[in-house]
């Protein structure tokens, strides 16, 4: 509630909305932002490509991964898919419920790692 | 501020969390925009669990074996002038998809200037660049079912389980991929013969952007994941 600015007391609904979302008709946005976000692409495409060109190892490689894969990731959700400009209803809709996912990468991965140990102490050992 | 939240369809003016409180609680509409877009990002939110879970899946099994998996690095290397490269095709395929990405970001910004022929143009392009990776992902297999004798079973390199979470994930994703390139053929034919113009909006051409991008989205994760790991 506190976070209502002045521009938005502005008498006209339709005008200020549409001057806040982008949206004379649906998502419109300057060219140059979709071009530097594809450029972005091509360079943090490039930076995880070296990773394995380069050959790193251990926790630098895996860090270095993960970083690139989550800002290209972001990038296109954001800017590409528009989610930057779209209300925060939306937002939360969409980007809330994946995170379950991560108690579904804990489990399983709890569950691989016992795997492991069971199949190494009966089998390998 | 729910009272200033206006009716069905019309943007509300509160932002942030009070506008959370006031998209839902307001009698209206909880998501001014398109129900085209809505229906999408669902189905969108659908497909991210159906990945993550072949992802989770993968992470499980390469967690779980005891034998050595195959490197990808060296699994996927192209030999160039007598060098081998590694990952070259793989660093090519993602390349041809992030272009793809931007053709359709300019083909949806075209879209809603109006432009039809930048915009039949853009999208026709980004459905040959989608075909093109298929191509190459179609090469790929080829290259590991008939030279290097990988099955969904067995493979020489290592890890059985390697074969199958690899054409489980690529393939799924090659399936994206593929439907995309039909989908953007169909909308781009119907961007070129006016069909929005009467229609009156271009929201579609956004919408098909959204599920392109999203096909991009999953090979950025499996690129990751299953090639660089």
């Amino acid at each position: 509630m506190n976070d209502v600015t002045a521009s938005e007391t502005a008498p006209s609904q339709a005008g200020h909305a549409a001057a806040d979302q982008g949206h004379t008709e649906g998502q419109q946005h300057p060219l140059r932002i979709y071009l530097w976000i594809w450029a972005l692409l091509f360079v943090f495409s490039t930076f995880s490509y070296m990773v394995d060109y380069f050959q790193l190892h251990g926790f630098l490689r895996w860090s270095l991964i993960i970083l690139f894969m989550l800002v290209k990731a972001g990038l296109i959700v954001a800017i590409f898919m528009h989610m930057r400009w779209e209300r925060l209803a939306l937002k939360f809709a969409i980007l809330i419920p994946p995170l379950c996912l991560l108690i579904l990468v804990g489990l399983m991965a709890i569950e691989g790692a016992h795997t492991f140990i069971t199949r190494w102490g009966a089998f390998v050992r | 501020m729910a009272e200033d939240a206006s009716i069905a369809g019309q943007p509300a003016a509160v932002q942030g969390l009070g506008g959370v409180a006031a998209d839902w609680s307001g009698d209206k509409q909880a998501f001014p925009v398109p129900w085209g877009k809505v229906m999408m990002w669902i189905f969108l939110l659908s497909d991210t669990f159906i990945f993550s879970c072949f992802l989770t899946s993968y992470m499980n099994v390469r967690m779980s074996t005891t034998a050595t998996w195959p490197d990808p690095s060296k699994v996927f290397e192209l030999e160039i002038f007598g060098h081998p490269v590694p990952l070259l095709l793989i660093a090519i395929m993602t390349m041809v998809l992030i272009t793809s990405s931007g053709t359709m970001a300019l083909a949806v910004n075209y879209g809603y200037r109006r432009d039809r022929a930048r915009t039949t143009a853009l999208m026709l392009a980004t459905a040959a660049l989608g075909a093109s990776f298929v191509s190459m992902q179609a090469f790929e297999w080829h290259k590991l079912i008939v030279e290097e004798g990988v099955r969904p079973w067995s493979n020489p390199m290592g890890a059985p389980q390697f074969g199958s979470a690899f054409f489980m994930i690529t393939g799924f994703h090659g399936l994206h991929v593929s439907a995309g390139v039909v989908y953007l053929s169909v909308v781009a034919r119907r961007v070129w013969t006016g069909f929005y113009d009467r229609k009156g909006t271009y929201e579609t051409v956004e919408v098909t952007g959204l599920y392109w991008h999203f096909v991009d989205l999953v090979w950025v994760f499996i690129f990751a994941f299953f090639y660089l790991w």
